[in-house]
């Protein structure tokens, strides 16, 4: 992309940070070996990743992995809804009139100023107590025909814990939301008056307005902000452990008590967490490069 | 076929327009020349309700504009728009710039949208340009796509914003030339704009505007010899 990109090359400077953090890495080695006196013993870790199964003699995901996969199906259904609200309360937040504008705003700030661990707990409460029932969800999945059940099963993780991953679900996407609300209205108030102006010169009514001049720009130009607020969505879905969602770091707290090994187990996780979010900026890298790509 | 009658505006307490009367008949040609803040571009845009006036009535076609926002993109449609910094849709191509507005308001099927594209792109004369984004155009080129994209609607009036103020001596040329050739298709054109030889030839009557108001609205021979007033006189000494 950038013309006339140099090699890499090893300046002085370069040299003493590198020699600076080999350091550093030397001595955190060297207190944890030396004066921890910790004792590593990996050989757990691989049986609470998988486990070898008697009964159907196959190898199954045991604790870590069931939160990995928990974690995943957290994550991507959480972001449909997310990006829904952002888009939605975003627009609002744009309004000509007063009311949308002020209802997007209250939902905003009430969010952003409230820990996401205290919303959560307040509202994870309203949720399972008073949403789930009236959505009659562990009726349906009671009550599901087995061939429902297995495409259930294949979103949403086992059965049992379907009305569990949901409550998780829209706890996260209802306060990630907002902060991607608060990207969507900078992203359309960057986009100059003069395209409104233009859109409208030419008889677009409101609604064709924003679906096919103002949105469609304002949508690329958010890209890289939204993606890393994606990337906190899924870092972020570890707080609904605090609410007993079967996620990676609830059931790592569980097998760190378990198995004893607290450093070991909390290495994988995070581990785990970092190839999940790693595998998403790389994606999300290449969505921007195809969008400046069909930009220019 | 547009009427204002006593129009006036405040952008708060500052008074851009003063009790503006202006006809234009169907097929006429109109320059607006005068000062910078002397409210042409005001004016203009609130012939298509870009801006909304306070007082007095503006009518097109015998419909009043007013708060009534069904009827206004009916008129908008019919009204077409060239802006100063052009306002293409960067994100769209040369094609798809003018494809928008009759495909999505007139309700053309794409291929007939894509055909009177082609066919407008032509008469401005970039049809090469049609695949291309706004940002890999020249301004020339650009101002020229953006008035090809008004014509697509088949306006009955064209208003013009400064066409050319933001474009160099070259690029001044193709678009005045390409406004020529609309003026001579018989194109009712409402044309804000510092380029007297062009209001010397194309100009049915030519109105000189200064601090809100219409000062003087003669034909261009009488303008250029022999204005009424001063500071009509004062500005064609300083500009020609």
């Amino acid at each position: 992309m950038i013309p006339g990109r140099t090699r890499a090359r090893l300046g002085w400077v370069d040299a003493a940070v590198l020699t600076a953090v080999v350091v550093a890495l030397g001595y955190v080695f060297h207190r944890v070996e030396a004066v921890l006196e910790y004792r590593w013993d990996w050989s757990a870790i691989p049986n609470s990743l998988y486990r070898w199964d008697e009964e159907t003699g196959r190898w199954v995901p045991n604790l870590l992995m069931q939160g990995f996969f928990t974690t995943i199906r957290l994550a991507i259904l959480s972001m449909i809804p997310a990006a829904l609200f952002g888009a939605v309360f975003g627009v609002l937040r744009t309004a000509g009139r007063l009311f949308p504008r002020l209802l997007s705003r209250t939902y905003v700030e009430l969010i952003r100023n409230i820990p996401p661990l205290v919303f959560i707990f307040i509202f994870y409460f309203f949720i399972s107590s008073q949403i789930m029932p009236v959505l009659g969800v562990e009726d349906f999945v009671r009550r599901a025909s087995p061939a429902t059940l297995r495409s259930l099963e294949l979103v949403f993780g086992p059965a049992a814990l379907i009305p569990n991953v949901i409550s998780g679900v829209i706890c996260l996407a209802m306060f990630q939301g907002a902060y991607m609300t608060e990207i969507v209205r900078a992203g359309i108030q960057s986009i100059p008056k003069t395209q409104t102006e233009a859109g409208l010169s030419i008889g677009l009514s409101r609604w064709e307005l924003w679906r096919r001049v103002i949105l469609p720009q304002a949508l690329r130009r958010v890209i890289p902000p939204l993606a890393g607020q994606f990337i906190t969505l899924v870092k972020d879905s570890s707080i609904l452990s605090l609410i007993s969602i079967q996620e990676l770091t609830f059931l790592a707290m569980e097998t760190a008590v378990s198995t004893t090994r607290v450093f070991e187990v909390w290495i994988t996780v995070a581990a785990l967490y970092f190839c999940l979010c790693y595998f998403l900026s790389l994606l999300f890298g290449r969505l921007e490069k195809s969008a400046a790509a069909a930009r220019a | 076929m547009i009427e204002l009658d006593g129009v006036s505006k405040w952008f708060g307490a500052f008074q851009v327009l003063r009790d503006v009367r202006l006809r234009v008949a169907e097929g006429e040609r109109i320059v607006i020349c005068g000062p910078s803040g002397s409210g042409k571009s005001t004016l203009i845009r609130c012939i298509n309700r870009l801006e909304e006036h306070q007082e007095g009535r503006v009518v097109f076609a015998g419909r009043e504009l007013g708060a009534d926002a069904a009827g206004l993109t009916e008129v908008r449609r019919e009204i077409g728009m060239v802006f100063q910094e052009f306002n293409l849709f960067p994100h769209l191509t040369v094609l798809e710039n003018c494809m928008l507005g009759p495909v999505r308001v007139l309700g053309m099927t794409p291929a007939d949208a894509r055909e009177r594209a082609m066919e407008f792109l032509v008469r401005v004369r970039i049809p090469e340009q049609a695949g291309k984004h706004p940002a890999q155009l020249s301004g020339g080129q650009q101002q020229r796509a953006a008035i090809a994209r008004s014509l697509c609607m088949r306006p009955r009036v064209m208003l013009f914003d400064e066409p050319t103020s933001a474009l160099d001596p070259v690029m001044i040329k193709e678009v005045l030339d390409v406004m020529n050739d609309l003026a001579q298709s018989g194109m009712t054109m409402i044309v804000v704009t510092h380029e007297m030889g062009f209001a010397r030839t194309v100009a049915d009557r030519v109105a000189f505007m200064d601090e809100g108001s219409i000062v003087e609205c003669l034909p261009p021979d009488r303008f250029f010899t022999n204005p009424a007033d001063e500071r009509t006189k004062r500005f064609l000494s300083q500009i020609l």
